[in-house]
């Protein structure tokens, strides 16, 4: 277990070293949280009774989404991964006494924590500030908030456990190009990152909330603006822990499958 | 000009080598702004107007953000890569060739593979160019034609300003995406929908408003103020101040040595 802390510490720290990164990243994304919800506001004004969410919940969704956006943006990839299966690096790696899918996981969440944690205060901090109703609002009770922060970790796991199948899949490919644009599209869209899922036609809906892509974000943002009732919660987060327990599995097993008949790619 | 299309249908041969991988991005590519579309489309099927622009409307507005977005991406991607061009020192090599260093760097990149996206522009248009309910005379054409124009040249002002940045820093470009990237995701709805202080912004310090918004409100009827046909033309206008910007970078350069 060690030796994936260290992992993970080398990483995290790795990637906290790109402040002036970060503040570029934290602008970007709170000109990007604004517009959106401005645009919103402009739907809102119609003055239609049967709205799926109210506008601060709407808020708040949206600048947790921007605050957190590292944690569960889909096109981040680690490149290195990809390259090693390529050019045969992989052998190495093979050679090393640990379990590769570990170490890929614990190198994954490292990135894109360090990335998270380096962003995500600006923007909430300011957000906090803005005028009502454009602010995001504190979680609507404490146990909310409580879950809210169990269910952001779960469904970061859950991401980092579906990004997996991603990297496993180019042991059979060999290419990372179509299967990365495809798969950013669907968990971006279905995940509820290009229009909060309420939004989503009624049928469809509930299609869409069985699939793990509405465990990743959608969850614990609606945790805690309160759109998901507190008799609700656990419910939506006993549903996040069977999604990451289905995706580690065939993950794991995927791996296996894959490390078995591995061809080294000569070079 | 023969130059740069010699060099076009070089890579575009070159890309041609590798069809899967180039149809598997063009697919992706179309797949990206088809998501994007199925947001809109959600949002009209709850909502039913937006600032009292209809469904149709809003889509052919995106699919002229979207057409002029990806020919501007196609053909001046090069300055995309730019950052690159500078670190391993390519652009010496630029710098010593008796040709227009931007001719170069345009040509040297030129992504087909946005055909994908291009092509959900065009399917925008063909449902929305009918449904608009536009009449389509001659000078509504033109206005379109002045809108793309315009468009695919004040998309690759803001690409050159990208690139000039790289000659100064190379950290925090990022913030540059606001404008190319948000103004392709945002310039889908009117830019009227953000707000007063919006417009005024993409009016008159980045000109979006001018190719997008005001000739969009001639077109579609909503204003018969002739003025605005014309206003792309003002809009590309913007193009100058980049290529100004562009030249302080090449005299600001400095090789990395490499």
């Amino acid at each position: 277990m060690n030796k994936y802390l260290s992992f993970f510490k080398i990483r995290l720290t790795n990637g906290l070293q790109y402040r002036g990164a970060a503040w570029a990243g934290v602008a970007t994304q709170f000109v990007w949280g604004g517009m959106t919800l401005l645009m919103f506001r402009a739907f809102y004004q119609n003055g239609e009774n049967s709205l799926p969410m109210t506008f601060p919940e709407l808020s708040s969704y949206i600048w947790l989404q921007q605050g957190f956006l590292a944690l569960y943006m889909a096109w981040y990839f680690d490149n290195d991964i990809f390259n090693s299966i390529t050019s045969g690096n992989i052998a190495y790696e093979l050679c090393r006494p640990i379990d590769l899918y570990a170490m890929w996981f614990v190198k994954n969440m490292a990135v894109r924590l360090s990335r998270a944690i380096l962003r995500c205060f600006p923007i909430l901090i300011v957000a906090v500030f803005l005028p009502k109703p454009f602010n995001i609002s504190l979680p609507c009770t404490p146990v909310a908030g409580l879950m809210f922060i169990i269910s952001l970790i779960l469904g970061f796991l859950v991401l980092v456990a579906f990004s997996m199948l991603i990297y496993i899949s180019v042991f059979y490919t060999l290419s990372s190009l179509g299967i990365r644009i495809l798969t950013t599209s669907v968990v971006e869209f279905l995940g509820g990152a290009i229009i909060p899922l309420p939004f989503f036609p009624q049928k469809l809906q509930t299609l869409v909330m069985l699939l793990p892509f509405a465990s990743m974000q959608n969850t614990p943002f609606q945790i805690y603006n309160g759109y998901i009732a507190s008799s609700e919660i656990l419910k939506s987060v006993l549903f996040q822990i069977i999604w990451l327990g289905i995706l580690l599995k065939l993950g794991k097993l995927l791996m296996q499958q894959a490390l078995k008949k591995v061809v080294v790619q000569g070079g | 000009m023969n130059l740069y299309w010699k060099y076009a249908s070089i890579i575009l041969r070159s890309q041609m080598q590798y069809k899967v991988s180039f149809i598997m991005s063009a697919v992706g590519q179309f797949l990206v702004s088809f998501t994007t579309f199925l947001g809109v489309y959600f949002m009209f099927s709850r909502f039913n107007s937006v600032k009292g622009f209809t469904f149709s409307e809003v889509l052919l507005c995106f699919a002229v953000i979207l057409t002029s977005f990806s020919l501007a991406e196609c053909f001046v991607r090069g300055f995309d890569a730019f950052s690159g061009i500078i670190s391993n020192g390519e652009f010496d090599r630029i710098m010593v060739r008796p040709r227009n260093e931007i001719l170069q760097v345009l040509a040297s990149r030129i992504e087909f593979s946005r055909i994908g996206r291009l092509l959900q522009a065009l399917v925008m248009f063909a449902y929305a160019i009918p449904a608009s309910r536009v009449d389509w005379t001659f000078d509504k054409i033109l206005t379109l034609i002045f809108m793309l124009a315009g468009g695919i040249i004040v998309f690759s002002g803001l690409f050159i300003i990208y690139a000039s940045l790289c000659f100064f820093t190379i950290e925090g470009l990022e913030f540059m995406n606001i404008f190319t990237d948000g103004g392709r995701e945002f310039g889908r709805y009117p830019f009227s929908v953000y707000g007063e202080g919006v417009l005024k912004f993409l009016t008159f310090v980045i000109p979006l408003a001018l190719f997008q918004y005001y000739p969009f409100i001639y077109l579609i009827g909503k204003s018969d103020n002739t003025c605005y046909m014309f206003l792309p033309l003002v809009g590309m206008l913007f193009i100058i101040p980049c290529l100004i910007f562009w030249r302080i970078g090449v005299r600001h350069y400095q090789s990395t040595g490499s």
